[in-house]
């Protein structure tokens, strides 16, 4: 069974604790949100989860047949244009040029980019044409794990919901588990199979949340229900007092 | 090799931009030969007799091979530059020590004027070859050498931590993540250093040898043959033009055309 096992995970960078005794378990097909004010730690555990950060105590382990990451930012290359940039996991993989020029144009076009921008470099693309981009790039991997940090946040809200769509339909079916990191609840909730509040100064976990119901069925009506009775729990008041203020 | 396929497509397209360049020549050598009107052919021979001689002087074996032997030396001086000037660049790039390290020494490479340096190896290497290969080298390096720094110290570290995400094997984290990047420094450098080359070896040659433009142009002078010494300066200025627009321009805006 593909599996990731966080268990007692410290980190520190210098001096300063940012993240104290982090366990959790995430299991094939499920999806696990993170949820914690800015500056809590969240993009550093995920670096941790993906072996992009030296695990300095604790440990991680992660037995998943393949993983890919969605960053924050979009970081693509400046030089490649949109479809070499979205094959670039492929073409890492081994696909040959062909297959993986063709499927990154089928998967751009379902991301609602248009065969007019296939030919663009970054610098011609808006902030949420570059997260499409990126979004594409981790996903047409068809990963067994994804990672994501918060990819949806420079989105307008109409394309958020394309997105979310999309990878929905994919929990659905079980063909993907995610890890993932948001600041906006009703997002997490909406994905969500488990929910970690992580609040800041040093990052901790300080509860958990179960969603049961499968993400195909939640309409807005569960979403706003759930947000309003996460909302007046006192430990989420707590965390999310820093960004309220 | 795409990409040299599309420097090559898009080069007519190139040319004909340069209608706006051609006319600015030609507004100047009518300005050159007013010039002429004003103060007579002593001072400044009419554009005119200045390209006659300049005809009869490509026909003359003696002259190319002074060409020839300018070229040699600026393209020593410039390969070697270009060689060692890349290579430790990215070296000392990749290091911080290094790089701070080689900053004074850039700043007295800079900061000393190729004339002391031409006074220099006049005497440690006399006159010849080694004094003009030696200055050109010595006026070209620092400026490929920051190029090549600049490049690798500024790699981002975001798109490595990209590049190990997808597991990219070696030689695609190089040619698609590093080289690009280091390029685009790289290559305006090699561009600048080799106009430094060829204005360098000019003058050390009309300092401190007996043979090449500099020196041809130096007996033009002491026999005031003004058609001449113009004849040689067009030589140059063409030569470099040629080189700087019709073979690097295109291969710049190739290599930089995803730069904002
Ligand atoms: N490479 C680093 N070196 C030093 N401090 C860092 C580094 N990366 C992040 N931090 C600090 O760690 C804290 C948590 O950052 P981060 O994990 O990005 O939080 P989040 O993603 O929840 O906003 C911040 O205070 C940030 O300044
Ligand atoms: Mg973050």
């Amino acid at each position: 069974m593909e599996k990731l096992e966080v268990k007692g995970l410290h980190h520190h960078f210098g001096f300063t604790e940012i993240l104290r005794d982090i366990s959790f378990t995430l299991d094939k097909g499920e999806v696990l949100s993170i949820v914690g004010p800015s500056g809590g730690g969240k993009t550093t555990l995920l670096h941790l989860c993906a072996d992009l950060l030296d695990v300095e105590e604790g440990s991680v382990t992660n037995s998943f047949a393949s993983s890919s990451y969605a960053f924050q930012e979009d970081r693509l290359l400046p030089w490649k244009n949109v479809i070499d940039n979205i094959a670039l996991g492929l073409l890492a993989k081994g696909d040959k040029k062909s297959v993986a020029i063709e499927k990154s144009q089928e998967i751009a076009l379902k991301f609602g980019l248009e065969e007019e921008d296939f030919e663009k470099f970054p610098k011609d693309l808006s902030g949420g044409m570059k997260q499409r981009v990126s979004f594409a790039r981790a996903l047409v991997v068809k990963p067994s794990l994804l990672f994501l940090d918060e990819p949806f946040s420079a989105l307008d809200i109409g394309l958020k919901k394309e997105l979310q769509a999309i990878l929905i339909e994919m929990i659905s079916k079980k063909e993907i588990s995610v890890l993932f990191i948001t600041h906006d609840l009703m997002e997490a909730i909406r994905l969500s199979d488990e929910i970690l509040l992580l609040k800041a100064d040093p990052g901790h976990i300080v509860k958990k949340f179960q969603y049961d119901l499968p993400q195909d069925k939640r309409d807005d009506k569960y979403v706003y229900g759930e947000s309003a009775k996460i909302l007046q729990d006192d430990e989420i008041i707590d965390t999310f007092e820093l960004e309220l203020r | 090799m795409n990409s040299l396929l599309k420097i090559l497509k898009d080069f007519p397209a190139y040319l004909w931009s340069g209608w706006g360049a051609i006319a600015s020549i030609l507004l100047f050598i009518a300005f050159w030969d007013a010039g002429n009107q004003i103060y007579g052919d002593l001072v400044l021979p009419s554009p005119l007799e200045t390209f006659k001689t300049l005809m009869s002087m490509l026909q003359d074996e003696s002259v190319i091979t002074e060409i020839k032997v300018t070229l040699y030396r600026a393209s020593m001086g410039f390969g070697i530059s270009l060689l060692f000037g890349s290579a430790l660049g990215l070296i000392a790039g990749f290091f911080a020590t290094a790089s701070m390290m080689s900053r004074p020494i850039v700043t007295i490479l800079v900061g000393m004027p190729p004339i002391a340096w031409i006074v220099l190896a006049m005497i440690w290497f006399g006159m010849g070859d080694e004094t003009v290969i030696f200055t050109v080298v010595v006026a070209s390096f620092p400026i490929i050498f920051v190029g090549a720094l600049q490049g690798t110290r500024t790699l981002d570290g975001d798109l490595k931590e990209m590049a190990d995400s997808f597991g990219l094997p070696w030689h695609m984290k190089f040619f698609d993540v590093y080289f690009p990047h280091i390029f685009s420094y790289v290559f305006p450098a090699w561009v600048s250093g080799l106009g430094m080359a060829w204005k360098i070896v000019i003058m050390a040659e009309l300092l401190a040898t007996s043979d090449g433009m500099g020196a041809s142009l130096a007996v033009a002078r002491s026999q005031l043959d003004t058609p001449t010494a113009l004849a040689l300066v067009v030589i140059m200025i063409g030569s470099l033009m040629f080189i700087e627009y019709i073979i690097l321009e295109p291969i710049k805006r190739e290599v930089e055309l995803w730069r904002s």
